[in-house]
């Protein structure tokens, strides 16, 4: 499918909730160092898919294999291994809010070793100025701070460990179209400077042809179109051509749930 | 549907609730022995549950001792058993009233705070962020309050049992005639060290109840501010029920001792 060897290999995953069956029979391989973007209506198990590479979700069925450790069914310290390859973006930030900005920065950081406090004060604000915000942002909470802010700070806190992958889970959510601009191009220059492998997810187009180098379209928990960025526009499928556009009218319908 | 069936299904669901409740205690405790430690959560805990519910713990206390002096009265009168009023009080309140109505009270205060705030961290998914940066989320978030209730709430008891006995001893001495000094010997008198134990193993048996309803409910709430409401909710009855439960439990176990 593609020519760098795949970081992730997902085969034959599936996951239910209840009665509600969310990913059926996912396939999706990430090629190192590369840029992936899965794209997808709300509800169509984006998220599900995320967690159940980090292992927070357990799969049903299927092998998740992360640089060929298998996920799926891994626990203790073999999960934990394979989690010290991720770094995650989430959808709200999901900052601690209890702790002031440099401590949820270098959260990670001293979670895995021992460092002083100033040590870790000087990795928060260094990741922090990689991210484009000033030294003051270090002192405040997290409630003191715009979306936009806040995005930056947990991509600043995603990156302060040096993970090889990165997850984003919609980056531009909620932010008005310049700060949009501004994190995907944080996440575009970010992820090539440090060769790490991105995956994300989003249904913000412009932010899939800022970031993407190739993407994966999930409809009805399967993955029925991936293909590199250049090629979205001439995919030949109904079912992407529908979303990119937008447009109310065709094969997916939005049915009232 | 089938009465029977729905009483069945009922049950189930409750066994579910108590399997999964139990599971979660054991990973929490069993992940939190073994390390890593986390000195400043537990020591934020025990200051948040102990210091300060005593102002709320320590009214009630003192209200309850004063009630329970003048009532006790009333009805030792009857049979000319004034005498007696000082012992009552005391034990009374070391053995039964102390834990439970510090357990109810701290059940709303604490219990209550700790849904929310775990609930809170569950929907903005920072507890899923704690996972994806090397902290176990039941080392870092449930151990150091399951243990701050444990060891807090008995020593709450004992400042409430002082602060109780004294609320009994100023309406004894002042309204009902007592001299201070046959007051106070007849409060030690008949008082036996088993008395106090007895309300300090209910208190510490309260205390995990409390943090427990609270850490769970908080933990495994979903969709919103909404789901968190019930969380909270559901943390302080459950709590509540269960002190009263285990009360009786407790006391038929200490009973012929």
């Amino acid at each position: 499918m593609t020519e760098a060897p795949a970081k992730i290999a997902i085969r034959g995953l599936h996951k239910s909730f209840g009665s509600k069956h969310v990913l059926r029979g996912v396939d999706l391989d990430v090629p190192a160092g590369s840029s992936v973007v899965v794209i997808g209506g709300s509800g169509t198990g984006k998220s599900v898919l995320l967690k159940c590479i980090l292992g927070i979700l357990q799969a049903d069925a299927g092998s998740i294999r992360v640089d060929g450790s298998e996920v799926v069914g891994a626990s203790g310290s073999d999960l934990e291994g394979i989690r010290h390859k991720f770094g995650m973006l989430f959808q709200g930030g999901a900052l601690f809010d209890s702790l002031p900005v440099w401590e949820n920065v270098s959260f990670g950081v001293r979670a895995r070793q021992k460092i002083g406090r100033d040590e870790a004060r000087r990795i928060a604000v260094e990741n922090l100025e990689k991210v484009g915000l000033a030294t003051d942002v270090a002192d405040l909470m997290p409630a003191e701070l715009s979306g936009g802010m806040q995005k930056r700070v947990g991509l600043a806190r995603a990156v302060a460990l040096q993970p090889e992958i990165l997850f984003f889970d919609e980056p531009t959510t909620g932010l008005d179209p310049i700060m949009a601009d501004v994190i995907n191009n944080l996440i575009r220059s970010l992820t090539r400077a440090m060769g790490a492998t991105a995956l994300s997810i989003t249904h913000d187009m412009a932010s899939v042809r800022k970031i993407a180098d190739y993407v994966a379209m999930l409809y009805e928990g399967r993955v029925i179109w991936y293909g590199r960025v250049e090629d979205l526009d001439r995919s030949g499928n109904d079912f992407v051509d529908q979303f990119i556009h937008g447009r109310a009218e065709g094969p997916i319908t939005v049915g009232t749930r | 549907m089938n009465p029977l069936r729905r009483i069945g299904a009922g049950l189930l669901d409750l066994c579910q609730q108590i399997g999964s409740i139990a599971t979660f205690a054991l990973i929490s405790i069993g992940r939190g022995l073994a390390g890593p430690w986390y000195p400043a959560q537990i020591l934020r805990q025990m200051i948040d549950i102990g210091y300060y519910s005593l102002p709320v713990v320590g009214l009630t206390a003192i209200f309850t001792g004063m009630v329970l002096a003048l009532q006790s009265y009333t009805g030792f009168a009857r049979f000319e058993a004034e005498s007696a009023v000082a012992t009552i009080v005391v034990v009374s309140l070391t053995r039964e009233l102390g834990p439970v109505l510090a357990g109810l009270m701290v059940a709303g205060r604490v219990g209550a705070a700790m849904a929310a705030e775990l609930g809170t961290m569950r929907v903005t998914e920072q507890i899923d962020a704690l996972t994806t940066l090397s902290t176990d989320p039941h080392r870092y978030l449930i151990f150091p309050r399951l243990l701050g209730g444990t060891l807090m709430l008995p020593l709450l008891v004992l400042v409430a049992d002082i602060i109780g006995v004294f609320g009994g001893f100023v309406v004894g001495t002042t309204k009902l005639g007592f001299s201070p000094y046959t007051y106070i010997d007849q409060t030690l008198q008949y008082l036996e060290t088993q008395d106090v134990v007895v309300g300090l193993v209910k208190a510490a048996v309260f205390g995990f109840i409390v943090t427990l309803m609270g850490c769970w409910n908080g933990y495994q709430s979903r969709g919103g501010a909404q789901g968190v409401g019930a969380a909270t909710t559901r943390a302080v009855v459950t709590a509540s029920i269960m002190i009263l439960v285990f009360d009786y439990i407790l006391t038929e176990i200490f009973f012929s001792r």
